[in-house]
C-alpha cells in the first residue's frame, strides 16, 4: 500500500489534510479529507450578549467575515421578533452583495482560473494569476486588482471595517449613508456589472473556445450525481441575503422547499473520528457513508448547486447567462463539477447587478435604517448564502438576550462530503496504473476540490511562484518514493 | 542575509482566522515592494508551503517572521518552536498571537467543553456512538493523524520568547505597512519585547466624538439601544473600551457608531486591559449608595466576554474564570 499526502492545504479553520492510498496494484484504494482544528465558536458563543454574536463570529473566517456578520445579524434580528426596515436591509445586502463580486473574483482570477487560462498541466511557474493576466492581457489584471481595491473602499464604508464588519445589528444597522457615499457605490456598482460582463467573456473566450477544456468539464472524472441545496426568493431565483431553502434531486425535481428556521428538520451532520469537521446530510434520506445518487443524503452546496435549484435568476444579465450555461451543458440540473467555475462567474454578474440596483434603490439613503428590538428575545435563525455555500446561524437566549445555545452550520462544511467523493473520484480516475505520478495529474486531482472554492488558500494562494501542496507518496512503513509539489 | 543580499522574510498563520493574512495584502501595491526587499523563504499561503524546508534552516536564517494565529494544538505549538528557532526577529503578529484574541473566550468553558459542545450536544449533530476525533486513527488502509487540541488556547509568548508585537483584529493595512516601512528603511526598532505597529495612547484619543462628564446610572446594549452618533458612547450608557485600549485603529468602530471592543489590546504600561476598563467604569457610576451601585452593576451582561473579548487568554485571569 502507497500513501500519498497532500499537506498542508491552508484555509478552512486552518488547514486541511489529503490521504490517497494506493494498493499495491496501483489502484486507488481510498482517500481521505482530514480538517486538523477545531476552535469551538458555538460553546464559548454561550454567555455573550447576543447583538455581539455578529461581531464575535466574523472570526471564524477572515476571508468571508462578511458573511457571519450577516448571518448572525439575521439570527439577532430573529431572536429579537424585529424585521430591520427597508433601509437597514438593503444596506446590508448592498454590503454583502458588494463582498461576493470580490469574493467569487478572488476564486475564478487567482485560485482557478489559471487551471483553465494556463491549462492544468502548464508547469507550475506559470500556472498562477501573473500566468493567467499573460495570457487574458494585463487588462485583465488592472481590472481585477482595482475591482479588489474597489470593494475594500465599499465594504469599510458599509460595514465599518474591511475585515471584521462591525455595523449590522438586531433590527437593521448601526449608520446609514448618505448621497454622496451612495454615488460612489453605484459608480462602484456600474464598474462591477462591466467587470462581470468582462469575466463571463473570459470564461467564454478561455474555456469554451478551448475544446479540450470543454470535453475536460463535461467528462465523467468530475460529475456526481448528488442532491443540491440553495436559497430562492418568491421567483425560485437565487438570493445570497435571504429567502426559502430548495432542495432538489438528482433529477431537479424539488424535494423540499423550508424555511431556514426548519432547518433541524432538513439537515443533520455527521461525526467521524479522524477529522474535526462534521459531514451535513440531508435527514430525509439519511447518512449512507461518502457516496453519491438517490439513496445517499449527500447533498452539494454553493454556486452550481444555487443555479440547480433556481428557477432563473433575478437579474436580466444573468439570467441570459443562466440560460447560456444550461443549454451548453445539456440542462438542469447539472452534475459537472467543474461547471461550478462557470456557475461562479455568473454569480459575480447577479451580485454586481443587485448591487447597482441597490445603489440606485430611492430607500437606500433613508434614515430610517434601524427599527430598535422591543420584544424579549427568545431564539432564532440566520441564513445566508455564503459564497462557499449555505450559513447557517441558530442563538437561543435568556430574557435578556444573553445566549444560552448558538448552533452554526458553515458554508465550506456543506460541501465536505461532495469533495472528498470528487478527490476520491479524481485520484482514481486520474493516478491509478500510473508507474511515477506527475506534477500535472495531481494537479488535475487538486482541481476536482478547487471546483469548490474550499475556503483555504481563496484569497492569496498562488500570487506567484510556487503554490502551496506537497505531495508525497510514501510506501505503509513511510518510505518516500516520489515528491510531487505546486 | 541570502546570497542575493536581501533579508528573509517569512509568514505563519497558526490556529487564526487569516484575517492577518488580508490584512497585509490589503497594503495593496506597497506589497509589491516588500516581496521585492525580502526573500520571502516560507508563506504558505502566498508560496511553496513545505515543513520540511523551515526544519532544514539554520537557526536564525529567517530575518523577520511574521506569526499570526494563536496556539491551539500541538501542531500550531511545534510550528511556534520550530519558526523561534528559526527565526532572527518573531513577531506575534495580530490578536490572536498577541493575546488569544476571541478564540481564547474558549478558556473559559476549557477543550473537553469545546468538544462536547461540537460533536455531541449541538442540536444538529447526530452522532449516537459518542464519537470524538482521536490524534491517531486506524483505518484500514492505515493511520490517520490530525493534531491533538491543547488544554487552554495561549498565545504566541506562552510558548515562545517573543520579539515584538503587532496588535490588532486584523491589524490595520496602515499600520503594517508602516512597519514594513520602518524595517525595510533600516529604521532602529524598539526594545525586543515592545508593541509595534499601534499608537501610544488610547482609542478615546483618536475617537472623534464629543465627551462630557460621565455618570453612568445604567448600562445600555447595542442590541436594545441605538446610540447618538456624535457622543461618547460611554457617556451614553455603552460599553466602549476606548479608554482601555491601545491607539492605532484610527477608531474605525466608534466612527461607525459601533462601540470599540478593545481589539488593540491594553495600552502602554497597563498590564490588564479588562482591570482597566472594570476601574473606568467603576469610577463613573453615578451612585454612592452601595445597593443602587450593585445594581447598576448587576446591569451589564457578561463581563468577562466583553472586558476581556480578545485578551483573556493572557489576561492575570486566564483559565480561572473556569
Amino acid at each position: 500500500m502507497k500513501r500519498i499526502t497532500i499537506d498542508p492545504i491552508t484555509r478552512l479553520e486552518g488547514h486541511g489534510k489529503i490521504e490517497i492510498f494506493v494498493g499495491d496494484d496501483g489502484q486507488v484504494v481510498n482517500t481521505y479529507f482530514q480538517i486538523p482544528e477545531l476552535r469551538g465558536f458555538e460553546k464559548f458563543a454561550q454567555g455573550r450578549p447576543v447583538e455581539e454574536l455578529p461581531r464575535i463570529t466574523t472570526r471564524i473566517c477572515g476571508v468571508c467575515p462578511e458573511a457571519h456578520h450577516m448571518a448572525g445579524a439575521k439570527a439577532c434580528d430573529a431572536v429579537y421578533h424585529v424585521e430591520p426596515p427597508p433601509t437597514g436591509r438593503k444596506l446590508r445586502e448592498l454590503l454583502y452583495s458588494t463582498f461576493f463580486v470580490a469574493d467569487h473574483s478572488v476564486h475564478f482570477y487567482v485560485l482557478a482560473g489559471p487551471d483553465f487560462v494556463c491549462g492544468p498541466k502548464a508547469p507550475v511557474a506559470e500556472r498562477n494569476v501573473l500566468g493567467l493576466i499573460q495570457k487574458v492581457g494585463i487588462d485583465a489584471g488592472k481590472r481585477f486588482f482595482g475591482m479588489r481595491r474597489q470593494a475594500h473602499e465599499v465594504i469599510k464604508l458599509l460595514g465599518g471595517k474591511a475585515i471584521h464588519q462591525v455595523t449590522a445589528l438586531p433590527g437593521g444597522v448601526s449608520r446609514g449613508i448618505n448621497e454622496e457615499e451612495r454615488k460612489h457605490i453605484e459608480a462602484v456598482a456600474e464598474d462591477f456589472v462591466d467587470f462581470g460582463q468582462f469575466t463571463l467573456d473570459v470564461f467564454e473566450d478561455v474555456v469554451l473556445g478551448n475544446q479540450g477544456y470543454v470535453d475536460l468539464v463535461t467528462g465523467s472524472t468530475f460529475r456526481h450525481e448528488t442532491y443540491y441545496i440553495g436559497l430562492v426568493d418568491e421567483n425560485n431565483c437565487p438570493n445570497f441575503y435571504d429567502g426559502q431553502i430548495r432542495v432538489v434531486d438528482q433529477d431537479g425535481k424539488e424535494t423540499a422547499k423550508f424555511h431556514p428556521s426548519e432547518y433541524l428538520e432538513h439537515i443533520a451532520e455527521h461525526v467521524e473520528p479522524w477529522t474535526y469537521l462534521k459531514y451535513p446530510y440531508l435527514k430525509a434520506v439519511g447518512w449512507k457513508g461518502l457516496v453519491d445518487g438517490k439513496d445517499s443524503g449527500v447533498y452539494r452546496s454553493a454556486p452550481l448547486a444555487r443555479l440547480n435549484v433556481a428557477d432563473g435568476m433575478s437579474t436580466p444579465k444573468a439570467q441570459a447567462a443562466y440560460e447560456r450555461m444550461y443549454s451548453v451543458l445539456g440542462g438542469r440540473p447539472c452534475h459537472q463539477t467543474l461547471a461550478y467555475h462557470w456557475a461562479r462567474v455568473i454569480e459575480i454578474q447577479a451580485a454586481a447587478e443587485r448591487m447597482l440596483e441597490l445603489a440606485r434603490d430611492p430607500d437606500i439613503t433613508s434614515d430610517d435604517f434601524r427599527t430598535v428590538p422591543t420584544a424579549t428575545p427568545t431564539e432564532g435563525v440566520g441564513c445566508v448564502e455564503a459564497p462557499r455555500g449555505l450559513l447557517i446561524h441558530h442563538y437561543k437566549t435568556d430574557e435578556r438576550g444573553v445566549v444560552t445555545d448558538a448552533n452554526l452550520v458553515v458554508g465550506t462544511t456543506n460541501n465536505y462530503a461532495p469533495m472528498t467523493l470528487s478527490i476520491k473520484k479524481a485520484a482514481t480516475d486520474l493516478i491509478s496504473g500510473l508507474d511515477e505520478v506527475d506534477e500535472g495529474s495531481l494537479n488535475m486531482v487538486e482541481m476536482a476540490f478547487r471546483a469548490y472554492d474550499p475556503c483555504f488558500g481563496c484569497a492569496t494562494h498562488n500570487l506567484g511562484d510556487e503554490g502551496s501542496l506537497e505531495i508525497n507518496i510514501r510506501r505503509r512503513d513511510g518510505t518516500l518514493i516520489h515528491t510531487a509539489r505546486r | 542575509m541570502g546570497e542575493n543580499g536581501k533579508p528573509k522574510f517569512a509568514m505563519y498563520w497558526a490556529a487564526g482566522c487569516g484575517g492577518c493574512e488580508i490584512g497585509v495584502l490589503d497594503i495593496q501595491e506597497a506589497l509589491l515592494d516588500v516581496a521585492d526587499f525580502f526573500e520571502i523563504v516560507f508563506w504558505p499561503v502566498a508560496i511553496d508551503a513545505k515543513y520540511k524546508d523551515v526544519e532544514a534552516f539554520e537557526d536564525g536564517y529567517i530575518d523577520l517572521c511574521l506569526f499570526n494565529g494563536s496556539i491551539r494544538s500541538d501542531e500550531n505549538r511545534h510550528m511556534a518552536q520550530l519558526l523561534r528557532a528559526k527565526s532572527k526577529i518573531l513577531v506575534a503578529f495580530g490578536s490572536c498571537a498577541h493575546e488569544g484574541c476571541i478564540p481564547g473566550l474558549g478558556n473559559q468553558y476549557g477543550t473537553e467543553a469545546l468538544m462536547d459542545y461540537a460533536y455531541s450536544l449541538s442540536p444538529s449533530t447526530e452522532n449516537p456512538q459518542g464519537l470524538r476525533p482521536q490524534a491517531v486513527y486506524e483505518m484500514p488502509e492505515g493511520d490517520l493523524e490530525i493534531p491533538t487540541l491543547l488544554d487552554v488556547l495561549t498565545p504566541l509568548d506562552a510558548v515562545v520568547n517573543v520579539d515584538y508585537y503587532v496588535p490588532g483584529c486584523p491589524p490595520q493595512p496602515p499600520q503594517i505597512l508602516a512597519v514594513m516601512t520602518a524595517i525595510m528603511q533600516g529604521a532602529e526598532l524598539p526594545p525586543p519585547g515592545s508593541v509595534i505597529g499601534a499608537g501610544v495612547k488610547t482609542v478615546c484619543d483618536e475617537c472623534p466624538r464629543e465627551r462630557k462628564e460621565k455618570k453612568i446610572r445604567e448600562f445600555k446594549r447595542p442590541g436594545t439601544a441605538q446610540p447618538n452618533p456624535n457622543e461618547c458612547l460611554l457617556d451614553q450608557g455603552f460599553i466602549c473600551l476606548g479608554p482601555a485600549t491601545r491607539s492605532g485603529c484610527d477608531a474605525l468602530c466608534v466612527k461607525a457608531n459601533a462601540p470599540c471592543r478593545g481589539c488593540y489590546g491594553a495600552p502602554p504600561n497597563v498590564e490588564d486591559q479588562g482591570a482597566r476598563m472594570m476601574s473606568a467604569i467603576a469610577s463613573v457610576i453615578d451612585s454612592s449608595d452601595p445597593e443602587e451601585i450593585q445594581h447598576i452593576i448587576a446591569s451589564l451582561d457578561d463581563p468577562l466576554g466583553t472586558f476581556y473579548r480578545f485578551s483573556l487568554a493572557k489576561s492575570s485571569l486566564r483559565r480561572l474564570a473556569r
